[in-house]
């Protein structure tokens, strides 16, 4: 962390029990190094991942999101997965009418054997994330609700 | 029309086909119209019908304390019929055992209300008795979304800006929720608080996570009377919220909410080659 720029964003990952927290784990064991901005909170599938549960990341402070999970057709549970995506679809404009930063959620599809794929994508958040700099516009919220 | 409203529901009753009219009344000569509930024939002359009847009785059918007064005939208009269909759909309705009265409607309020500049149904569609017909053919449809596309060209700064300014405003009555129709859970999200998963509070970012939450639960589901957005008190316009899903429902999978009862419901059913740009 320099003296110049030390902003560190906080990171919430979403990831499915089966696919995305196997392939987090595949990176450690092969020793891939990722930032440690990321919190991974596992949940059963993404199906779970309640749209409540994004905006509670925010609310805590988070400055990014990522929600992975299997790839289609690779669900533990068949087609959670797919009505994930389909929520999500319909998610994303309500989010933008709110003018929600959408440069801030981020979706993928992470499979257990994908440990390196899991590395780049959290390179890539934190990266993108930190040049965004912090998210103000719910900070001010949380400080105006303080 | 509102004779022949009357005189229908008085041979519903006196022929013991319905036990309960839910229609339109007004409390005193001249005053507000609201619901009222018609369990005898002599009272149907209670039961009005005119520019004023705004409200979406079909939230009364899943009331508990309404289907304790045995079978229900419902007044609805073409949009508020559209609701009934979703609550078919959701099974939580017994279609047979609801009579519908479709009402021909030419918009309400004076001037209209502006979700009646586009509405494609005027006629009810599947009601069991219709009352009147309507002058004028549909209109067109090309504004309903009008309103929210000149919205979305604002920047997104300026969107969250005008949104935390609207939503500062919400007392959390839950008015909104408790008129809409397609509000039935027993136990409301926001009233779980163990865990709470959302601030009962009423600070701006608590209003944030309550109106999102309430306006995602109806995606691909608000049938778009607006009900939410009338009894406001804080004058929020909910339905921008509402329109922002019910435009992605009707562009990215072509369904609207309670046009047909047998187009599989948007949320709760997928298809293998939804699009995925978006997911990386």
């Amino acid at each position: 962390m320099s003296d110049t720029n030390p902003f560190e964003p906080k990171i919430v990952a979403y990831v499915c029990n089966w696919c995305t927290y196997l392939g987090a784990d595949l990176a450690g064991t092969n020793r891939l190094e990722y930032p440690s901005n990321v919190r991974i909170i596992r949940l059963p599938c993404t199906g779970r991942i309640d749209f409540n549960l994004v905006i509670k990341a925010f609310e805590m402070g988070a400055d990014a999101v990522l929600v992975s999970g299997c790839h289609p057709g690779d669900c533990h549970y068949t087609a959670g997965n797919y009505h994930a995506r389909r929520r999500w679809m319909l998610a994303r404009p309500l989010l933008e009418t709110l003018g929600i930063d959408m440069r801030r959620i981020h979706f993928t599809w992470i499979s257990a054997a994908e440990g390196r794929k899991f590395q780049e994508t959290i390179t890539e958040i934190t990266d993108t994330t930190r040049a965004l700099g912090p998210y103000e516009g719910y900070r001010k919220l949380a400080e105006a609700s303080a | 029309m509102e004779q022949e409203l009357r005189d229908t529901c008085k041979r519903l009753l006196e022929e013991g086909a319905v036990d309960v009219i839910i229609g339109y009344g007004q409390s005193m000569p001249d005053g507000p119209v609201c619901p009222v509930f018609i369990k005898k024939a002599e009272d149907v002359g209670r039961l009005v019908w005119n520019r004023q009847c705004f409200g979406n009785l079909a939230t009364y059918l899943t009331r508990k304390e309404i289907k304790a007064l045995g079978k229900p005939a419902i007044v609805v208009k073409g949009c508020d019929e559209r609701a009934v269909v979703v609550l078919e759909q959701e099974s939580q309705i017994d279609r047979a055992s609801v009579y519908v009265i479709g009402m021909a409607c030419e918009g309400v309020g004076d001037p209209p209300a502006s979700k009646c500049g586009y509405c494609d149904v005027h006629m009810p569609r599947f009601a069991d008795a219709v009352i009147g017909e309507v002058a004028n053919e549909p209109v067109s449809q090309d504004g309903r979304y009008a309103e929210l596309d000149a919205f979305m060209k604002k920047t997104p700064e300026e969107r969250f800006a005008y949104w935390t300014n609207e939503l500062s405003r919400c007392v959390k009555c839950y008015a909104c929720r408790e008129v809409c129709p397609m509000c039935y859970c027993n136990r409301c999200i926001v009233d779980k608080n163990r865990p709470a998963v959302i601030d009962t509070s009423s600070t701006p970012m608590a209003n944030f996570a309550w109106n999102m939450a309430r306006a995602f639960h109806q995606a691909g589901r608000c049938v778009g009377c607006g009900e939410c957005a009338r009894v406001c008190p804080a004058g929020i316009n909910l339905r921008l919220l509402n329109d922002s899903l019910a435009k992605a429902a009707e562009e990215g999978f072509g369904y609207r909410a309670g046009m047909d009862k047998d187009t599989p419901p948007v949320i709760g059913s997928y298809a293998l080659q939804d699009e995925e740009e978006f997911i990386q």
